[in-house]
């Protein structure tokens, strides 16, 4: 464990932060104030408008825009960052400034800088644009002349700005400590010994503890650098993700991975790619919301878990890993290592919808996912989870029970549709009444019929 | 129909007419353009955080403020008790509107106190530490209860035509109705902000994220209690207004004056998201009620309708919302006789106020919900009811309150935009659709609009300006209007060098100021060009005049043959740079500087009988929206747009076209998915972008065509005969709700039309039920 300052790479120069800087302040925070950088703007601190975005250099080249407001800097300490000035000024803009300042895509100007550092990781990254664009709030000009500008940007091939070595595994602020520590031993002893430190993973939801309520957590231990934690792992039957594996780059091999095409489209609905650039599927699962947008599909293929803690490890499906409303089957001082995924079985129908007021970067009213095998014509296979209906992300046995073995036609379909129905109890909420929820939890399960004979 | 490249048009010229980009673009995209919380910290600088009302309504203690004092790094706590002057926010002085609240709590969020710290962290622990005693009483939360029970803010409004009631009694058909459209938060990306920095004697400058800069200087001196002249505003550019920052920018830039006038030093009051959207005005939620009665033809002749808008707790900007609500009521038109009946009713919510439309976006709904529901029971078609009904032509120009329409110039919008949306063929291409596919359906909507332009409020329809030329013929401009994106500084710099004949580069743009241009109107209600462009024509004319003088007595011809262009000035073979005439002013003692003052002409109103000339001119536009909606989910998403908008002669056609795909999207935004949600205890729930949901890139139509209506000057006497644009092309957003009934086969489709209203909307129209 070695104790240091805060350091990181800021537009291309080596910056380590005076001794007492709080390592849990926001980036956002320390560059408006202290650097004296204030392109970068604050639209909401919550990571949803995206006016903070700013973009982490990785090593491969790998441009990842992420929120300011929701990184602290314990978390971008040993990492490569760039923000609106580091690419140009108004003598010398950059060519994506330039492009955007000449389509007439700002207005008032407040989303623009955020607007930039997301166009230039887009740059290099590329897709689609509005996948691109989904973490950037703009009020005023409507988008058009956004999307025409970033469609039409070139890489500008720059390398990325190198990433101080041999960071600190032990940073230290008066009445702070927050940790990264390098291995699982050392994690797990440190959780033991720490029983209420925060255990940060992408900073997602926690995040919002720190820019919003303005908390300070007296222990951070960060769980981004544990190797164990961190692979991804294709194989045969499945993946294997570490718990503390991005969205990013969960999206990127399940998008390679034709079975597994419709967990890659509800993840590129998942936050934003902002968001998917910090949060984790560890941190999903910790949290256990009852809308937790990964979890739904992870019940319908069966994923499990493998948990470690002083005790040793232990493996547990996710339906049982998932007890309540945002409770779990962690024992004290027990980690989540990694989560299995499996495929789908060959020819099952899979699903993983989601429904939202906004298609982008709205959080679930209603998630369906399913895996429904038939077998001559007959469902020998049926395995339906939701999310935002109940106080956890669950199966629903009423509406498998009504398909099993039922001949696969819009009866069937119809009664396993209104046995769910009949199975849930959701709340009313900001989001939609329990009339809506148990509708169109229904409705989608009917909707799967619909597209199967569609595409058939 | 062509599409023009608007993008091109005069990017080589820079006088009135030329699409030239905002003013600050390239300072934007790098970071540079400073907003008010970019301002280098003054020494000494405080913080200010505002304790809430964690109540709807209830009885308050006087506020117990040692918590907060007890907490490290707070240096003041301010309760009404230490406003020196009046704790008073009211656009017009009665009633009172109090900044900090006395007594009475009356919304959840409602301002009970201010919290000043060393850093923001210290404040915002401060006001957490907080804790008001209140005896809650019952909240009025809906509109419904409030119009009931006769709760209303102000009187309401009547506006008759000849005899409704026995008009419908007597017509072949009536029909009547009932629906609901949602409030609106603005959600600028900037959040409201004032820094206040106390000088010598009480002066106090205040930079202000605000639209109304005249209005901080007025509420934070009668706070203080001081005279106006202690207190100047400065305002370089907002982070987005859209109405929010009209009048309640002026009491978050008061408290921070009140606390730097209580501490002597600097003090900046931010407020963070949740804040803002708890503690801020909306749009204005509103209740419609109708009964219509019309014949076979579909002719409407009589209409006796109610709208009720959820003013919340206080009146603030609802007397001109409610105006405006009325006055647009018909939209475009002609019914024989009519009674409208509008009221800003009192709940227990943030006070409503400006935004984009002002009322416009609410009172077009209405007749848009009569005509689809006259067109289904007729088995026509919406538009058909619309086209017979539309002012002019065969039927009458006047609205009900007297001033007419151009029936010629809306129905030529309305068919410019029909033939480029290529309406028939897509309407059979939609009905084919629909044939052949159960669940998924696609609807067509149109929309055609008639808004006025002026402030409702005589007085209002003011404005001024200061141009100085410098003696090496560079200009410095300066007016009452705000820039907060709308490209309003770059037009009025292009009014400005088209007048002296010099390139805009040489106009030099600056903030506004209290101090440079006094008494203005806020820059709202779309007039920010028409008025403040006149006046800095004015003013710049006036310089030009003189100047024109001095080099027709050097050269010996007369002024009137003296021309301004391409930085020169010239009369026949005589020419001469433009700096070298300024140079020549000064040495000859001329004045280089001057005011510009405009007042928009022909303007009256009668308050007692609604009736007048309350607008300077209309402006026009039509709409056509296609939608796909899923009848097992209630989603739905935007196939093609094709606006057309009169725009006079545009002054800028780049700006005009942000405009309007701009406000469009807004509007989509206030159709679609924008939902306030209270519950049952009053408290908004929807107070970030993570529950407030604003449209995003995708929300937009894949197709988005954009026409400004060509060959059409306005025929009122506007500057350079160009046309206001920044609130209409809100409401061309209609079509998209006309679109989705059409998708839902719905009668009523309250708003803003969410999947679950659009869900339930189908199942109703697919049981054939009535609303």
């Amino acid at each position: 464990m070695t104790t240091g300052p805060i350091v990181f790479t800021l537009n291309g120069t080596h910056r380590a932060l005076p001794p007492g800087t709080s390592p849990t302040t926001t980036l956002l925070d320390w560059l408006r104030g202290p650097a004296g950088l204030t392109g970068t703007k604050e639209g909401c601190a919550e990571g949803d408008c995206g006016a903070c975005t700013v973009v982490i250099e990785e090593a491969d080249g790998a441009r990842v825009p992420v929120n300011a407001c929701l990184a602290m800097l314990g978390q971008v300490h040993g990492r490569a960052l760039r923000t609106v000035e580091g690419l140009g000024g108004p003598a010398t803009p950059h060519p994506i400034q330039r492009a955007l300042a000449e389509a007439d895509a700002t207005q008032c100007g407040f989303c623009t800088p955020g607007i930039v550092m997301t166009a230039w990781a887009h740059s290099r990254e590329g897709g689609d644009v509005h996948d691109a664009l989904a973490g950037n709030l703009c009020r005023c000009t409507g988008y058009r002349p956004i999307v025409e500008a970033m469609s039409g940007l070139h890489d500008d091939g720059a390398a990325p700005a190198p990433s101080p070595t041999g960071p600190a595994t032990r940073l230290e602020a008066p009445g702070q400590v927050f940790h990264r520590p390098a291995t699982l031993e050392a994690l797990l002893s440190l959780h033991a010994a720490h029983p209420d430190a925060w255990l940060l993973s992408g900073g997602t939801d926690l995040g919002l503890r720190v820019s919003e309520r303005r908390e300070m957590p007296a222990m951070v231990i960060c769980l981004s650098d544990v190797p164990e934690m961190k692979g991804l792992a294709a194989g045969p039957e499945g993946l294997r993700v570490g718990a503390a594996t991005s969205y990013r780059q969960l999206l990127a091999v399940c998008e390679a991975d034709s079975a597994m095409s419709p967990f890659a489209g509800l993840l590129r609905r998942l936050g934003s790619r902002q968001i998917r650039g910090m949060g984790t599927i560890g941190g999903n699962l910790g949290t256990a919301s009852p809308i937790g947008d990964a979890l739904p599909p992870l019940l319908a293929l069966g994923a499990t878990l493998r948990l470690v803690g002083p005790e040793g490890r232990r493996e547990m499906p996710v339906e049982s890993f998932l007890t309540g409303y945002r409770t779990n089957a962690l024992r004290p001082g027990e980690i989540i290592q990694d989560v299995f995924i499996p495929r789908p079985p060959t020819g099952a129908l899979f699903v993983a919808e989601k429904l939202s007021k906004r298609p982008d970067q709205d959080i679930t009213t209603v998630g369906l996912s399913a895996v429904i095998g038939l077998e001559r014509g007959h469902v020998s296979l049926a395995r339906i989870a939701l999310g935002g209906t109940g106080p956890r992300a669950e199966r629903c046995s009423a509406a498998e029970a009504a398909l099993l073995g039922q001949a696969w036609s819009r009866e069937a379909v119809e009664a396993a549709a209104s046995a769910l129905e009949a199975a849930i109890a959701p709340l009313s909420d900001l989001r939609a009444s329990a009339d809506y929820r148990r509708l169109a939890a229904g409705n989608l399960l009917r909707r799967l019929w619909h597209r199967q004979t569609e595409a058939a | 129909m062509m599409d023009t490249p608007l993008h091109h048009i005069g990017r080589d010229r820079s006088g009135p007419g030329a699409a030239l980009r905002q003013d600050s673009a390239l300072k934007h995209t790098t970071g540079e353009a400073r907003f008010t919380d970019d301002l280098p910290m003054p020494a000494g600088l405080l913080h200010a955080a505002l304790v809430l009302s964690p109540v709807a309504h209830g009885r308050l203690a006087p506020i117990d403020l040692s918590p907060a004092l007890a907490v490290s790094g707070v240096v003041a706590a301010i309760g009404p008790g230490d406003i020196p002057g009046r704790n008073d926010i009211a656009q017009a002085r009665r009633p009172q509107e109090h900044m900090l609240a006395e007594g009475l709590v009356e919304y959840w969020g409602q301002p009970l106190a201010i919290v000043v710290g060393e850093t923001r962290d210290a404040a915002l622990a401060g006001a957490a530490a907080v804790r008001p005693e209140i005896e809650p009483l019952r909240p009025v939360l809906s509109v419904e209860e409030a119009l009931d029970s006769g709760a209303f803010l102000m009187p309401p409004s009547v506006m008759t035509r000849g005899d409704a009631p026995a008009a419908i009694a007597a017509a072949p058909r009536r029909l009547s109705g009932l629906f609901h459209a949602g409030g609106q938060e603005h959600f600028y990306l900037e959040g409201q902000i004032a820094l206040a920095i106390p000088g010598e004697d009480g002066d106090l400058v205040i930079h202000s994220s605000t639209q109304h800069p005249t209005e901080v200087q007025h509420i934070s001196a009668r706070i203080l209690g001081c005279d106006h002249n202690r207190i100047s505003v400065q305002v370089r550019r907002l982070g987005g207004g859209f109405g929010g920052k009209e009048s309640n920018a002026s009491w978050v830039a008061a408290c921070a004056a009140l606390a730097a006038r209580r501490t002597g030093r600097p003090v900046k009051l931010r407020l963070g998201r949740k804040q803002d959207i708890a503690a801020t005005g909306k749009r204005h939620p509103m209740l419609f009620r109708w009964e219509v009665g019309f014949d076979e033809t579909g002719r409407i002749l009589a209409l006796d309708a109610t709208l009720a808008a959820d003013g919340g707790h206080s009146v603030d900007l609802s007397a001109g919302v409610v105006f405006r609500s009325v006055t647009h009521a018909l939209n475009c038109l002609d019914v024989p006789a009519v009674r409208i009946f509008g009221a800003a009713c009192k709940t227990n919510t943030v006070s409503n106020t400006a935004f984009r439309g002002f009322g416009g976006p609410q009172g077009v709904l209405l007749m848009e919900d009569v005509t689809h529901r006259i067109a289904r029971s007729l088995g026509m078609t919406q538009e058909a009811v619309r086209e017979r009904n539309l002012a002019g032509g065969e039927n009458d120009e006047a609205t009900p309150y007297g001033q007419k329409l151009e029936g010629d110039l809306l129905r030529r919008v309305w068919a410019e935009c029909q033939d480029g949306a290529d309406w028939t063929r897509r309407r059979a291409e939609v009905d084919a659709f629909n044939a052949r596919n159960e669940v998924v359906k696609r609807g067509l909507g149109s929309f055609v609009l008639a808004f006025g332009i002026s402030f409702g409020i005589l007085s209002m329809n003011q404005a001024g300006a200061l141009v100085h030329v410098y003696e090496d013929g560079s200009i410095r401009l300066n007016h009452g209007g705000t820039e907060m994106g709308q490209g309003l500084f770059i037009k009025i710099a292009q009014v400005v060098a088209g007048v002296f004949g010099v390139p805009v580069e040489r106009v030099r743009i600056t903030a506004t100021s209290t101090a440079e241009v006094p008494n203005t109107a806020p820059t709202a209600a779309s007039t920010g060009s028409d008025l403040n462009g006149w006046a800095a024509q004015l003013a710049a004319t006036t310089i030009r005049t003189r100047m024109a003088e001095l080099a027709a007595a050097e050269w010996g011809v007369r002024p009137e043959e003296i021309s301004f262009e391409e930085e020169e000035v010239f009369a026949g073979n005589h020419r001469m740079r433009f700096g070298e005439l300024a140079h020549r002013c000064v040495q000859a003692r001329v004045s280089l500087s001057s005011t510009g003052f405009y007042r928009t002409p022909g303007l009256h109103w009668d308050p007692v009988a609604l009736r007048g000339e309350p607008y300077f001119y209309f402006s026009y536009g039509a709409a056509v929206a296609e939608v796909e909606l899923d009848l097992l989910t209630g989603e739905h998403r935007m196939i093609r747009t094709d606006l057309v908008q009169d725009c006079g002669r545009s002054l800028n056609p780049a700006v005009d076209r942000g405009q309007i795909e701009g406000a469009f999207v807004q509007g989509l935004g206030y159709i679609t998915c924008e939902e306030l949600w209270w519950d049952d205890q009053g408290r908004l729930r929807t107070l970030g972008p993570s529950t407030y949901k604003v449209p995003g890139s995708r929300d937009v139509p894949a197709v988005m065509n954009v026409r400004l209506l060509e060959g059409a000057p306005a025929r009122a006497d506007t500057i350079f005969r160009s046309k206001a644009v920044g609130e209409p092309p809100v409401m061309l957003a209609t079509a998209v709700w006309n679109a989705l009934r059409d998708a839902a086969g719905a009668d009523r489709l309250d708003l803003p039309a969410t999947p679950e209203r659009l869900l339930m909307a189908a199942r109703r129209g697919a049981c054939g039920q009535q609303s």
